[in-house]
């Protein structure tokens, strides 16, 4: 039962990964980019990882689609113009890849084989954040403030004129 | 016999599924289970749908002293079987220049994203159908999609109508569903679990016998309780802060290029919207399907649920047919510059709630907090003394 889901949601996954790096309509991309990450989140699922999924999902295609599809809306005039196929990103896609498999085969701490799956509880999620982890999640929210302060200034009208 | 009543719908899915319990493998059984399960959602909500369209209509027309839909069937009540009529057989027109796939797609995504979020309200005892642990946050992941496939709407209609309709409604549910989550956390925060059934199962006592445990009755969990309301209201896009569709000013916002059935899957889907947003607050603050008094608790639980339920949609009409539409800036105001701290006084004043005891002392604490942030708030967003001739001013 894992196994066929894994597969379909493996090929589900890659098509719409392929379709987002290969499709001529930058927008079709976006979006197909965006159901990708909705595949990720199925394996989250079957991994057992309930909570992570559902970040995934609301994080990536509630926030960061959107934006993605905002950023090519305001930045560029040629929406509609189909692009070429573009050499330098496979490249930078096959190192990117080749780097990221070499050390995963290297590695001899990670064992491929699944171990058996227990799943994780957003309680235990939320004890290991507010416990041992709790710094570097306090370090995380005042950068973040800061961040968003950053771009308040930035956008902020000049009121004085 | 009560128990019985209660608990009819669990044992009509036990008698569905006993043909196949020692036969068939269990993933068949589990399929089957989870096919009925949505099987039973989508017949109830789209028959709710049907009946609150025509009720809609029908408590507006009181509203505004006319008569509304009353010539289909008894009292009209056959209105909603000729307008799916009417929707099936009328021309499903797409723009010449439009982007097929992605004009066809936004519809379904929008409708799959209600009825998912649907999926994890407890509607009575036993009766969620999915159980899950991270329920609210199941609801609030699938929510958040509506709003790439409201831009899907807009940009693959190919119209400027469209796409100014959805970067309205982009801009207004973005800015909603921070007070919209955040008015969530303190019961999350109090109940200790992201569990739909466990926060219904919280609210199930009663003080002195008869006051319920109800989060609505807290001082913080009123305040979150209206704001939630509020923000639900905006993220259902209905009046009066139907801004998006503004049809004074934009046609129909992202839903102008569509047509028949399509324009009638957008139109459920903001009523299915309107129901799981409801739900959720009847979850959350209202006591789910708990009876309000304990010796009413005879009464099935989901009758309880369904008659929380009616009151609030109610309210919604209520609010459409009494409140004008607001601009775009004065949205924009109230979300960042009051719903959004009053959000976080309510997980503020829940914190004091619950370390004073959670008893009458922890009550009175906790509503000083609300009330000094409240009035603070409408000090500090006071702009009565600043009037002055109006200024314009022009993109540059």
């Amino acid at each position: 039962m894992n196994t066929v889901a894994f597969t379909i949601v493996a090929i589900f996954t890659l098509t719409f990964a392929l379709a987002a790096a290969t499709n001529p309509r930058l927008m079709h991309a976006a979006l197909s980019f965006a159901v990708m990450f909705v595949g990720i989140a199925a394996f989250f699922f079957l991994l057992g990882a309930e909570f992570v999924g559902l970040v995934q999902i609301f994080v990536y295609v509630g926030a960061v689609a959107v934006l993605i599809v905002f950023t090519i809306l305001l930045t560029r005039r040629d929406v509609e113009k189909t692009r070429g196929f573009n050499w330098s990103g496979v490249v930078i896609a096959i190192l990117v890849f080749a780097g990221l498999v070499w050390p995963i085969l290297k590695s001899t701490s990670v064992s491929i084989a699944p171990p058996v799956i227990k799943a994780l509880t957003v309680k235990q999620i939320g004890l290991a954040l507010m416990g041992a982890y709790v710094w570097p999640l306090l370090c995380v929210g005042v950068l973040l403030t800061a961040a968003l302060i950053g771009a308040l200034i930035l956008v902020l009208e000049d009121k004085r004129q | 016999m009560a128990r019985s009543v209660d608990q009819i719908f669990i044992y009509a899915k036990g008698w569905l599924l006993s043909p196949l319990a020692g036969r068939a493998p269990d993933w068949v059984i589990q399929i089957t289970s989870s096919l009925i399960n949505i099987a039973a959602v989508l017949g109830v909500f789209l028959t709710l749908f049907a009946l609150i369209s025509v009720l809609e209509r029908k408590i507006l027309g009181r509203m505004q002293n006319r008569y509304g839909p009353n010539r289909v069937g008894p009292f009209g009540l056959l209105q909603p079987v000729a307008d799916g009529i009417k929707m099936l057989i009328k021309e499903d027109i797409v723009p010449a220049r439009a982007d097929k796939v992605v004009h066809f797609l936004a519809p379904i995504v929008v409708a799959a994203a209600a009825i998912l979020a649907l999926g994890v309200i407890p509607y009575g005892r036993n009766m969620t159908p999915f159980v899950i642990d991270g329920g609210i946050l199941f609801f609030f992941a699938v929510g958040s999609t509506t709003e790439l496939a409201v831009f899907m709407a807009g940009w693959g209609s190919n119209n400027k109508f469209s796409m100014l309709g959805a970067m309205r409604a982009i801009a207004q549910m973005i800015s909603y569903e921070l007070p919209l989550i955040i008015t969530v956390l303190p019961v999350v925060m109090v109940v200790g679990s992201l569990n739909p059934d466990k926060i219904v199962s919280a609210q199930r006592y009663y003080s002195l016998g008869f006051v319920p445990h109800w989060f609505v009755l807290t001082p913080w969990g009123a305040t979150a309780f209206i704001l939630f309301f509020v923000s639900g209201l905006v993220e259902s896009n209905r009046t009066p802060f139907d801004v998006p569709e503004g049809e004074s000013e934009i046609v129909a916002g992202h839903m102008t290029e569509y047509s028949g059935f399509k324009y009638a899957t957008f139109f459920m889907a903001e009523y299915l919207g309107m129901f799981a947003v409801s739900g959720l607050a009847v979850t959350l603050f209202l006591g789910g399907w708990h009876a309000p008094v304990p010796w009413l608790a005879f009464i099935p639980s989901y009758v309880w649920f369904f008659a929380k339920l009616s009151i609030l949609l109610f309210v919604f009409i209520w609010v459409r047919g009494t409140l004008p539409r607001i601009r775009v800036d004065q949205m924009m105001n109230v979300a960042w510059k009051f719903m959004l701290p009053m959000a976080f006084t309510c997980l503020v004043s829940a914190a004091v709630w619950h370390y004073a005891g959670r008893r009458l002392s922890g009550w009175l604490w906790s509503f000083a907090v609300v009330a000094i942030v409240y009035l603070g708030l409408s000090l500090f967003l006071d702009t009565r003394k600043k009037f002055a001739p109006r200024t314009y001013r022009f993109a540059e």
